[in-house]
């Protein structure tokens, strides 16, 4: 067991630790925070003016000031859209992660607890669903998805899709991860101690072996919204993710991919660069807490 | 303190109670291996007493002791509580029946949950078996059965991590105590602790029967702490009863060879028990039995009939019950 | 000269970034040709540590802060490490508690033991095999032939235990370390491998460190015995003469503690409180917030092992036959 005061003074020795979640923090505050600072709402047609597109950075000969890192081709500021970009990536990577969270954990503590002919079942299903490849699913329902409906209906539902799909699709590692813990932890006396008062399964499962559990899977969700984040920028990157008019980090990298060769690389460049950082901080910040929370590698105190 | 109800008969009887478990094996092999953890175990256990069952690993005792509280549910046989069949009860029928037998586990820094404090650690029981009672009675009677238990009431908001062994297995003790059992199933409660704090648990464990009028199924490999502390012994082996005694007779006179064996191989602070070699004692496979006495293989005074026929509990004239072809 | 000679022996693991604890605290101890000597403690008292320290074993970020370890005259801690491998294992050989963490799962006894022989003779395959199968055999393994090509989970635990002893005697070592060899084991078990160990320790003159919480085990098996709480040795002298007139109070508690010294169905003595943790020890004589015989002076300075005990209240005979 770890105590906050333990956690919190490990944070602060580790610098690894502390750039990544400064990064995190200031991304995140960013996202969240970007109606009110952004410097114009790049969603609001009224504010963007065609006249204004394909301007480089304001350092630069030909940049605007009002534009800090240039404008797109329909002449949005690159780090207003950034701004309010990286909101949209950061929710369809949490929400996934919750998607897959809720039905891993849910199928992994009952596989885990019940055994027998359920696990063998929840667990085969679970190799079926890992041996299906994320992107290939996501592709092949969204294109689906895209042809079914016109363009309006897709871009209000699309951020939903995105979330179910790398949602279902990923949930055998929380599943697993979950499984394994629990055939660890329901062996212990603790859990014989809860059933000999007669405690129904369910009261054991969720309010005994559960919070036992979740250490791994603290761990995995942080690399998993990483994994959820960079799912969606491939899918987006090919067209099947974010409409243009709302773009989360990969449309955005998409709608610059193709001035690059003409020498407009701020379009695609800074998004690119944001999405790197976002996806190094959750990794390392993941192997961070992996290294922390698990007491064989922990040494000393607390 | 309750009054300890006056009773006549055993407090907990089993009547030829058999557990097997399956092993593992795939799903598509023909074979069925099964362990026989228990075999025809017939004990008896009358109010008051410390009923102690001694044996080496794999020898039953705990299952004995997880099969009478229906941690695992016997194959055969029957278990009765104050006269009354429990292993059929279904879980409403059973829950009456819960209040009055507890355990404490051998292990205190695996039988409490690491993430619940000590308060919550206590009261589930209650809750769960207790609904009756008010939250003011739920958090006085925690507080008493700590006191009990030589725990500060300080420690109800704080996590096990914080506390040594023995102060841990105060903690279980207290768990076990809190519903105001009438039996609690001990399995090992001293073996994870250090020797100075041994001494610690064993004295409390002998002021709480003498203050709540306790009935204790102690399961336990280590003999000298038998000596000290059971009233009778149920010496097992391969899921066997071998003798069953009061415990003076027992260490006076051991009748089965394999009890001998054991009180033989207790170190001795006067010494002189590890001067002989000894040859090694292997234990037969609990998956495929012999079909004679299962402790033949290691006896010294074994004889053909004792790998054909399996030996029967039967008692002797100085009141000890032994299964043995040729004890006397 | 004593064949070893451990003098003021320090171990300390750093905690946080300028502080350390010492989990052993100056411990002296000396070991002649085929003695044999009892470590007693409790959980957390050093006794592992010492025998770790012994052999220059104790592991990042832990490390030897003072004192000497003699063998034949030689400094163990001041080797290098290409020599001491040399004399680890091979003329100091160790037993731990669970002869599943000596022996490799998935390599045969054979190939172990045989591997365990190369690294320190130069010896042909067959010569090699014959003495695997004799040292197999003066453990009293059945079969041993036929044992040589087993896995270690194919054997019960007293066997693979028997496994141990049989690869820590290959190279015929002048001291055996045994850390808590039959802890895992059953009674019946224990009392045939500390019977063995007794045997073989005898017949070949082997000096032995038996480390071990059970004193009757220490009683059965050694000479000498050396008590330890909190990292330090509290008494030490000839075994007999400490479980017949224990003078420290903590020995005295520990052996009036045992079930078998009380009368049936009487209280058992009992030692209050547990043992200090090395991060927090107690100002004065470690012992003395759990001491009966505590006074002032316990309270400011710890006090020095003097003819073989630390503290400044021993009991004598007399006192001790008036508790």
């Amino acid at each position: 067991m770890i105590t906050w005061r333990g956690f919190l003074r490990r944070f602060l020795a580790d610098p690894v630790a502390i750039g990544a979640g400064i990064v995190l923090l200031v991304l995140v505050l960013m996202a969240v925070l970007a109606p009110l600072i952004a410097p114009q709402n790049p969603y609001d047609l009224l504010q963007l003016d065609i006249m204004d597109s394909e301007m480089p950075p304001s350092w630069r000969p030909g940049g605007d000031d009002r534009f800090l890192l240039g404008t797109d081709a329909q002449g949005r500021g690159v780090l207003s859209t950034i701004m309010y970009g990286t909101g949209i990536s950061l929710i369809i990577g949490i929400g996934a992660v919750i998607v897959q969270g809720i039905l891993g954990v849910t199928l992994g503590l009952i596989a885990g607890y019940k055994g027998g002919w359920i696990d063998s079942f929840l667990m085969r299903l679970a190799d079926i669903q890992m041996s299906l490849s994320t992107l290939m699913i996501a592709i092949i329902v969204l294109a689906l998805f895209q042809a079914a409906f016109d363009a309006n209906v897709y871009a209000d539902y699309a951020i939903f899709m995105l979330i179910l799909i790398i949602g279902i699709a990923e949930w055998p590692k929380f599943a697993r991860t979950v499984r394994s813990s629990v055939l660890g932890e329901k062996n212990k006396e603790y859990v014989d101690a809860a059933r000999v008062i007669g405690l129904p399964p369910r009261k054991v499962m969720w309010g005994h072996i559960l919070p036992n559990t979740l250490t791994p899977v603290l761990v995995i969700s942080t690399i998993q919204v990483a994994e959820a984040i960079m799912t969606e920028a491939a899918l987006s990157f090919l067209g099947l993710g974010m409409p243009v008019d709302r773009p989360s980090l990969g449309s955005l990298i998409r709608s610059g991919f193709e001035f690059v060769f003409s020498g407009q690389y701020w379009i695609t460049f800074y998004p690119a660069l944001v999405l790197i950082a976002l996806i190094l901080a959750l990794n390392l910040l993941g192997d961070w807490l992996r290294d922390v929370l698990n007491p064989k590698l922990r040494r000393g105190e607390d | 303190m309750s009054t300890p109800i006056e009773e006549k008969g055993p407090i907990v009887e089993t009547k030829g109670v058999e557990v097997r478990f399956p092993l593992p094996t795939h799903f598509l092999s023909r074979e069925k291996p099964v362990l026989h953890a228990l075999n025809t175990v017939s004990v008896s256990i009358m109010p008051g007493e410390s009923f102690c069952v001694v044996g080496e690993s794999g020898c039953g005792k705990t299952t004995l002791g997880r099969a009478i509280l229906g941690l695992n549910s016997p194959t055969a046989g029957e278990i009765f509580f104050r006269g009354q069949r429990i292993d059929q009860m279904d879980e409403a029928e059973r829950k009456p029946v819960r209040r009055d037998m507890q355990m404490v586990f051998q292990n205190p820094y695996a039988s409490l949950n690491p993430r619940r404090n000590v308060f919550d650690t206590l009261a589930e029981p209650v809750r769960h078996l207790m609904p009756e009672m008010s939250s003011a009675e739920v958090r006085t009677r925690v507080e008493e059965v700590l006191s009990a238990t030589g725990c500060d009431p300080s420690w109800q908001r704080r996590l096990p991590h914080e506390f040594s062994g023995g102060q841990r297995q105060r903690i279980a003790i207290a768990r076990a105590l809190v519903t105001n059992p009438a039996f609690v199933v001990a399995d090992e409660p001293i073996s994870a602790l250090d020797v100075s704090i041994q001494a610690q648990i064993l004295n409390l464990l002998t002021e709480l029967q003498k203050d709540r009028g306790l009935t204790y199924l102690f399961i336990t490999h280590d003999l000298s702490v038998v000596e000290h502390f059971g009233t009778r012994v149920a010496v097992m082996y391969l899921g066997q009863v071998m003798e069953l005694a009061p415990a003076e007779t027992i260490f006076d006179t051991p009748k089965h060879p394999y009890t001998q064996l054991l009180l033989d191989a207790i170190p001795k602070l006067e010494g002189g028990s590890f001067d002989k070699p000894r040859q090694p004692g292997e234990l037969p496979d609990p998956v495929n039995l012999p079909k004679g006495c299962p402790f033949a293989a290691r006896c010294n005074m074994v004889q053909d009939r004792c790998r054909q026929e399996r030996p029967q509990l039967r008692g002797l004239p100085n009141g000890t019950e032994v299964a043995c072809h040729f004890a006397e | 000269m004593a064949m070893l000679e451990v003098k003021d022996l320090h171990v300390a693991f750093p905690r946080g970034k300028h502080d350390e604890v010492e989990a052993l605290r100056g411990v002296n101890l000396t070991l002649e040709k085929g003695e044999r000597l009892g470590v007693v403690g409790e959980s957390g008292a050093g006794k592992s540590m010492l025998a770790f320290a012994i052999l220059n074993l104790i592991a990042e970020p832990g490390r030897v802060s003072h004192g000497t370890v003699k063998f034949n005259g030689e400094n163990l801690l001041d080797l290098p490490e290409r020599k001491i491998r040399d004399i680890r294992g091979n003329r100091i050989s160790m037993i731990f508690q669970d002869p599943m963490v000596t022996l490799n799962p998935v390599l045969s006894i054979g190939t172990q033991m045989m591997e365990t022989l190369r690294a320190h003779r130069k010896i042909s395959d067959k010569e090699a095999r014959a003495l695997c199968i004799a040292k197999l055999k003066e453990v009293a393994i059945p079969s041993a032939e036929s044992r040589l090509d087993a896995y270690p989970h194919e054997l019960s635990g007293g066997l693979r235990q028997r496994v141990v002893i049989a690869i820590a005697l290959l190279t015929d070592p002048e001291i055996i370390i045994a850390d808590e060899p039959t802890t895992a084991l059953d009674v019946t078990i224990q009392a045939e491998i500390m019977a063995l160990i007794l045997k073989l320790c005898r017949e070949n003159d082997v000096a032995l460190i038996l480390i071990t919480h059970d004193l009757g085990v220490v009683a059965e098996v050694t000479e000498k015995l050396m008590i330890m709480y909190a990292g330090k040795c509290v008494e030490t002298g000839p075994t007999r003469q400490i479980i017949d007139s224990p003078r420290h109070p903590y020995a005295s508690g520990l052996l009036k503690a045992l079930p078998q010294h009380a009368g049936r169905g009487t209280r058992l003595y009992q030692i209050p409180g547990s043992m200090p943790p090395i991060t927090n020890l107690p100002k004065g004589c470690t012992y003395h917030p759990r001491c009966d015989f505590a006074t002032g002076r316990c309270h400011g300075g710890e006090p020095d092992l003097v003819n073989g005990v630390a503290c400044y209240n021993p009991l004598s005979d007399k006192a001790e036959a008036k508790t």
